[in-house]
C-alpha cells in the first residue's frame, strides 16, 4: 500500500465549495415557479383553538393557497412515535406525538394553526398578519414540579398528571446498602439544557413532477432517508418515486433528526396538491419554538459512600421536561438515567425519573441529549462527599474508576438502544492522569493558587469524568464503486452537517484500495445514491457508517484482487494496491490501472461466467452489537471577578478516549466546538420561560451563543482504546466535548470562591445568578 | 402596495440593474434577485454574522439593510473572494487550519475578516478574538478560525 491515510490529519475535501459559497444548501433551492410558504403560529402557549378565519387573505393578490387543519383531510395525522419506549419492565409510557397543524387546543407557543402559500415570502408573511385564529388562553403548564401536582392544567386533556412516562430501573438493593454507608449524602439538582441553535434555521423545498410522477424534497434533515420512507407512506406513493436529498447542512446537534416536523410533512403536500414547487425556510424566531430543543430535569439524588471513598450505591429520582409532545420516546431520560453512572462502579443503583409534558416546545435530543444531566448529577455528588470526607476532587474519581480489567462491563440496566448498557472497552485512568499532568493540578494546588489568593485572586480549579455511550445501532450501508476513471465513488445513507464525512469517509476507502483521499468523491444523504439507512445522531456516523465504508471498500479490494490475478496471472497475494493501480509486488511492469480494470468488469459485448456480478463495486452493511463506550476527562482552571462575577476560563484541557481515530483534525474540532456548546450551557445558555409558557429570550439578542471572546484555547490529547464491536475499532465522539462541562465549572468556581461555602447544584449559571448564589450564602 | 424602485448595483465586479420592492433585504436581493447564494442569512436580526459582505468594501450585515440603499453602490459577497481551484489566501488558510465544519457561517467570517486584515495585517490574538466576535460560530469553538487569521495574516503579508 501506499502512504497511510486512514488516521492522517487531512485537510477536508469540501471546504472549497463551502469556502467560495458554492456548497449547496436548502435555502440555496431556487426552482422555477416555486412558491413560498410563511405559517401561522400560535402565540400562547396553551388555548382552545375556535375558528381560523382564512377568508380575508384566500384572494389576497400573491396567494396561492391557504390551509388549516381542516382542510387536510385524512392526511391530518398525529406523527409517528420515532423511538419506541425500550423493553423496561413496570414501565409507564403515554404516547402523544405532534400533529401537522393544531386542531382544538395549542399546546405550545409556535405550534402551526395555518399554512400559507405565496409568490414569495414576503407575501406569504403579509398574510398571515391577516388571518385571524380565534385563541382562548388556558392555564399553561410551565414549572415542571408543578405539573405533576394534583391541581395542575393538563396539557393534554385526557392524560392524568401531565405523565408522559414513568419509569424505574435499578441494579442490587440500593435500600439494603444505604444502612452500611459511611456517608449518606442527599441532594436536589436542577440542570436546564438549552436549543442547539444551529446556524442554518431548518427547511424544506418540494417538488412534484407529474409527468415523471416523481416526488423530490430537499430537507434540513439528519435522516433522509426514513424521511423518504415515511412521507411516501403518508402521500400513498411508492418509495422510489420520492427522492429526498439532505445536502450541506448548516449544523445539526440533534434536533434536525426529529422527525416528522410538521413543515416536513405539509410542504411535500402542498407541492403535490399545487403541482408548483414550494419552499418553507424557518427564521430564527420560529427556530426558537418550532424546532426542538432541549431543557431542565430536577433531580433528588443520594449518594451511599464509605468512609474512604467508595460508591457504595446512589438513587436518583428525577423529572424530565419533554415539553408538549414526546415524539422521541424516553431517549433523552434514559441518557441520563444511564449516564449518570460514568466511568464508576457502582454497585448498587436506583434510578427512577418521570417524564412530563408541559406547554413548551417539544424535547428532543440536542448533543449530549440528556448525558449532561446525569453526569452531573454523579459529579456533583463526587465533589461533595470529597469536600465531606476531606478528599482530594481527583483522588475521589480514581478510587472509583471501573478497573481496566472491568470490560467489557454490564451495568445491568438497559440503555438507549435498547440493550443492557455494557461498557464494551475502557481504561480510565490513565486518561485521568494525562489530564492532572496537562494542566499542571499538583503545581496549580499546592504553589499556584496559594500564591495567587495570597494576592485576592479567586482562582480554582476543576477536574472531571465522563463516559459518553456512542455509535448505536441499527446499522448503516455503504456503495463503494471504483469507475472508468480509475476514480472511486462512495454512497453512504447518512446526512452530513459538518462532520468532515467527505473526507473521512474517503479516508477509509482509499486506505483499503491504494487511492488518493482526493479521488475518493463521497456522496451523502442522498436517497437516490442509497436508500437504506436510518440517520447521523448518537456519534455513530464514524462508528457504523464509517465501519460500512471500510466493509464496502474491503469488497471491492477482494473484486480487484480476484480479477486482477486473472488478468495478471499471478496469485492474489503478490498483488498489491496502490497509486491508483493493481500490480504484482516487485513487478513494476506488470500492473493494470483500477479504472481499466474497472472496464474490463463490465464488459459491453461477450459472455460473462453465471453468476458474475458487474463491475468493481460493493455495497455493504454494518450493524454493531451494541454501542461503544468512549471517555474522557476534562480540567480547567478559572479565574472569579468578585466584581462582576464574570468567569474567566485560563486553561482548559481535553483528554479523550474515542478508540481508533480516522482523521485527528476533524476529531479536534469536533471536540473543540463541543467544549463551546458545553460553555455555553454551563455559563451563558438559558432559554427563559415566564408563567405563561412564553419564552422570553427567543433571539440572539438575549439568547446568549459563546463568541471568540468567550471560549478559551483548548488543549487536548487522545488515549486509545479500540473498540471490540467493530472492526476498525472506533468509538464516536460527536457529543463528547459537550456533556460534563457544567459540572466542571460548578467544582472550579466553588474551588476559586474558597472563602464562600458555596455548593453549586444547578446549570446554567451566569454573574448574574452567580452573585445570587453568593448573595444567599452569605446571608 | 409598494412603489417598486430601480437600482444599478454593482456586485463582484459586475453591474446588476433590478426594480424592487424599498423593504426588500439586501441579502435576499443576493440570494434571490442574484442568485448569490453564498450569503447566508442565520438570525435575520443583525446578531450572528453570516450574512457580511462588504459594501463600498466596509463590512455590513446584509440583513439589515435594504436593497434600495445600495443603489449606485459597490457590493462584494464571498463569490468575488477565490473560486474552489484558486482559493484567496484567507480561504486557503481556513482550509489549512480546519476553521470550518458546517461552513454555513464561514462566509460571514470571511467577509468580515477582509477589511480587519487590511486595517490590522499583523494582529495580535486578541485582537483576532475582538474582530471574530460579531459573527456566531456553533461547530468550531472558534480556536481554529483564530488559527486561520493568523496563517491569513502570514500568507498575505508574505504576498
Amino acid at each position: 500500500m501506499s502512504t497511510r491515510v486512514f488516521g492522517q490529519p487531512i485537510r477536508r475535501q469540501e471546504d472549497p465549495r463551502l469556502l467560495t459559497g458554492r456548497a449547496l444548501f436548502v435555502d440555496d433551492i431556487d426552482l422555477p415557479g416555486m412558491l413560498h410558504v410563511a405559517f401561522v403560529r400560535s402565540d400562547f402557549a396553551h388555548a382552545r383553538l375556535g375558528t381560523v378565519d382564512v377568508n380575508a387573505v384566500r384572494d389576497r393578490p400573491g396567494v396561492a393557497a391557504v390551509y388549516t387543519a381542516d382542510d387536510l383531510g385524512d392526511y391530518w395525522q398525529p406523527g409517528p412515535l420515532l423511538v419506541p419506549p425500550p423493553p423496561i419492565e413496570r414501565i409507564t409510557f403515554n404516547q402523544r406525538t405532534q400533529v401537522p397543524l393544531a386542531k382544538g387546543k395549542v399546546h405550545h407557543v409556535g405550534e402551526p394553526i395555518a399554512v400559507v402559500v405565496a409568490e414569495s415570502r414576503y407575501l406569504a408573511e403579509d398574510a398571515v398578519a391577516e388571518i385571524f385564529a380565534d385563541l382562548e388562553p388556558l392555564d399553561a403548564v410551565v414549572d415542571l414540579e408543578a405539573a405533576v401536582a394534583p391541581d395542575s392544567p393538563l396539557v393534554h386533556d385526557d392524560i392524568e398528571g401531565n405523565l408522559a412516562a414513568h419509569v424505574i430501573q435499578e441494579k442490587g438493593d440500593y435500600q439494603a446498602v444505604r444502612g452500611k454507608a459511611d456517608l449518606l449524602l442527599e441532594r436536589r439538582f436542577h440542570y436546564d439544557h438549552g436549543t442547539a441553535a444551529a446556524m442554518e434555521n431548518r427547511g424544506v423545498v418540494a417538488a412534484w413532477d407529474e409527468r415523471g410522477q416523481r416526488l423530490q424534497i430537499w430537507d434540513t434533515t439528519q435522516a433522509p432517508i426514513p424521511i423518504r420512507n415515511g412521507l411516501a407512506g403518508m402521500l400513498g406513493l411508492s418509495e422510489s418515486q420520492v427522492q429526498v436529498v439532505a445536502p450541506f447542512l448548516g449544523g445539526g446537534f440533534g434536533p434536525k433528526i426529529m422527525m416528522f416536523y410538521p413543515e416536513e410533512v405539509l410542504i411535500p403536500w402542498i407541492a403535490m396538491r399545487l403541482g408548483r414547487p414550494v419552499k418553507w425556510i424557518e427564521d430564527r424566531q420560529e427556530n426558537f419554538f418550532a424546532t426542538t430543543q432541549e431543557r431542565d430535569q430536577v433531580h433528588e439524588a443520594e449518594l451511599a459512600m464509605t468512609r474512604d471513598g467508595r460508591i457504595l450505591g446512589i438513587r436518583d429520582v428525577f423529572l424530565h421536561d419533554t415539553g408538549a409532545y414526546a415524539p422521541y420516546g424516553l431517549t433523552v431520560p434514559i441518557n441520563s438515567q444511564c449516564t449518570l453512572l460514568g466511568p464508576y462502579d457502582v454497585p448498587h443503583y436506583y434510578s427512577e425519573f418521570k417524564a412530563v409534558f408541559t406547554n413548551k416546545p417539544i424535547v428532543t435530543p440536542y448533543r449530549g441529549a440528556g448525558r449532561q444531566h446525569g453526569v452531573f448529577v454523579m459529579e456533583r455528588l463526587l465533589d461533595l462527599a470529597a469536600r465531606e470526607l476531606g478528599l482530594d476532587p481527583v483522588e475521589i474519581r480514581r478510587r472509583n474508576y471501573l478497573p481496566s480489567d472491568a470490560f467489557p462491563h454490564n451495568h445491568q440496566i438497559i440503555y438507549q438502544d435498547f440493550t443492557p448498557l455494557t461498557y464494551d472497552s475502557g481504561n480510565y485512568e490513565p486518561i485521568l492522569d494525562k489530564a492532572v499532568e496537562m494542566i499542571g493540578y499538583r503545581d496549580f494546588v499546592s504553589e499556584e493558587q496559594p500564591r495567587l489568593r495570597k494576592q485576592g485572586r479567586r482562582v480554582g480549579i476543576g477536574v472531571v469524568s465522563y463516559v459518553e455511550g456512542t455509535g448505536i445501532g441499527p446499522y448503516e450501508g455503504a456503495r463503494v464503486t471504483v469507475q472508468a476513471s480509475g476514480k472511486v465513488h462512495l454512497a453512504t445513507g447518512v446526512g452530513t452537517q459538518g462532520q468532515g464525512h467527505f473526507t473521512s469517509f474517503a479516508q477509509v476507502v482509499a486506505e483499503q484500495l491504494g487511492v488518493e483521499v482526493t479521488d475518493v468523491s463521497v456522496t451523502t444523504g442522498d436517497t437516490a445514491e442509497l436508500h437504506w439507512g436510518t440517520g447521523t445522531f448518537a456519534s455513530r456516523g464514524a462508528v457504523v457508517a464509517g465501519n460500512a465504508c471500510h466493509a464496502a471498500a474491503l469488497e471491492v479490494r477482494q473484486k480487484i484482487l480476484k480479477l486482477a490475478s486473472e488478468e495478471l496471472e499471478v496469485a492474489e497475494e503478490d498483488l498489491e494496491l496502490r497509486d491508483g493501480k493493481v500490480g504484482v509486488r516487485g513487478v513494476p511492469e506488470k500492473v493494470i490501472a483500477l479504472g481499466e480494470l474497472a472496464q474490463l468488469a463490465n464488459p459491453l459485448r461477450g459472455a460473462v461466467k453465471p453468476g458474475t456480478e458487474p463491475g468493481l463495486e460493493a455495497t455493504t452493511y454494518f450493524g454493531p452489537d451494541r454501542g461503544a463506550t468512549a471517555a474522557g476527562v476534562h480540567a480547567m482552571i478559572v479565574e472569579v471577578d468578585p466584581e462582576t462575577w464574570l468567569v474567566e476560563c485560563k486553561r482548559y484541557v481535553v483528554v479523550h478516549d474515542c478508540g481508533t481515530v480516522i482523521n485527528p483534525l476533524i476529531l479536534e474540532g469536533q471536540i473543540e466546538g463541543g467544549v463551546a456548546q458545553g460553555i455555553g450551557n454551563a455559563f451563558y445558555e438559558h432559554l427563559v420561560f415566564n408563567s405563561e409558557g412564553q419564552l422570553m429570550n427567543a433571539s440572539f439578542m438575549d439568547y446568549l451563543l459563546p463568541t471568540a471572546t468567550d471560549v478559551p484555547p483548548i488543549e487536548s490529547a487522545h488515549l486509545v482504546t479500540p473498540s471490540p464491536l467493530n472492526p476498525l475499532g472506533i468509538k464516536g465522539a460527536g457529543e463528547a466535548g459537550a456533556i460534563p462541562v457544567g459540572p466542571l465549572f460548578a467544582q472550579a468556581i466553588e474551588n476559586a470562591l474558597y472563602d464562600v461555602d458555596l455548593e453549586i447544584l444547578e446549570i446554567p449559571l451566569s454573574p448574574n445568578r452567580l452573585f445570587e448564589l453568593v448573595a444567599e450564602q452569605k446571608e | 402596495m409598494h412603489q417598486a424602485t430601480t437600482i444599478q448595483v454593482t456586485v463582484n465586479g459586475s453591474s446588476h440593474e433590478r426594480t424592487v420592492e424599498p423593504r426588500l433585504l439586501l441579502s435576499d436581493f443576493l440570494r434571490h434577485e442574484l442568485r448569490l447564494t453564498g450569503t447566508h442569512v442565520g438570525c435575520e436580526h443583525g446578531v450572528c454574522g453570516a450574512c457580511t459582505v462588504l459594501l463600498d468594501g466596509e463590512a455590513v450585515r446584509s440583513c439589515l439593510v435594504f436593497a434600495v440603499q445600495t443603489d449606485g453602490r459597490e457590493i462584494t459577497t464571498v463569490e468575488g473572494l477565490g473560486t474552489p481551484d484558486d482559493l484567496h489566501p484567507l480561504q486557503q488558510a481556513f482550509q489549512e487550519a480546519h476553521g470550518l465544519q458546517c461552513g454555513f457561517c464561514t462566509p460571514g467570517f470571511l467577509m468580515s475578516l477582509i477589511p480587519f486584515l487590511e486595517e490590522n495585517p499583523n494582529p495580535s490574538e486578541g485582537e483576532i478574538r475582538e474582530a471574530l466576535s460579531g459573527n456566531l460560530c456553533r461547530c468550531t469553538g472558534y480556536q481554529n478560525i483564530v488559527e486561520a487569521v493568523r496563517l491569513a495574516a502570514e500568507k498575505l503579508q508574505g504576498s
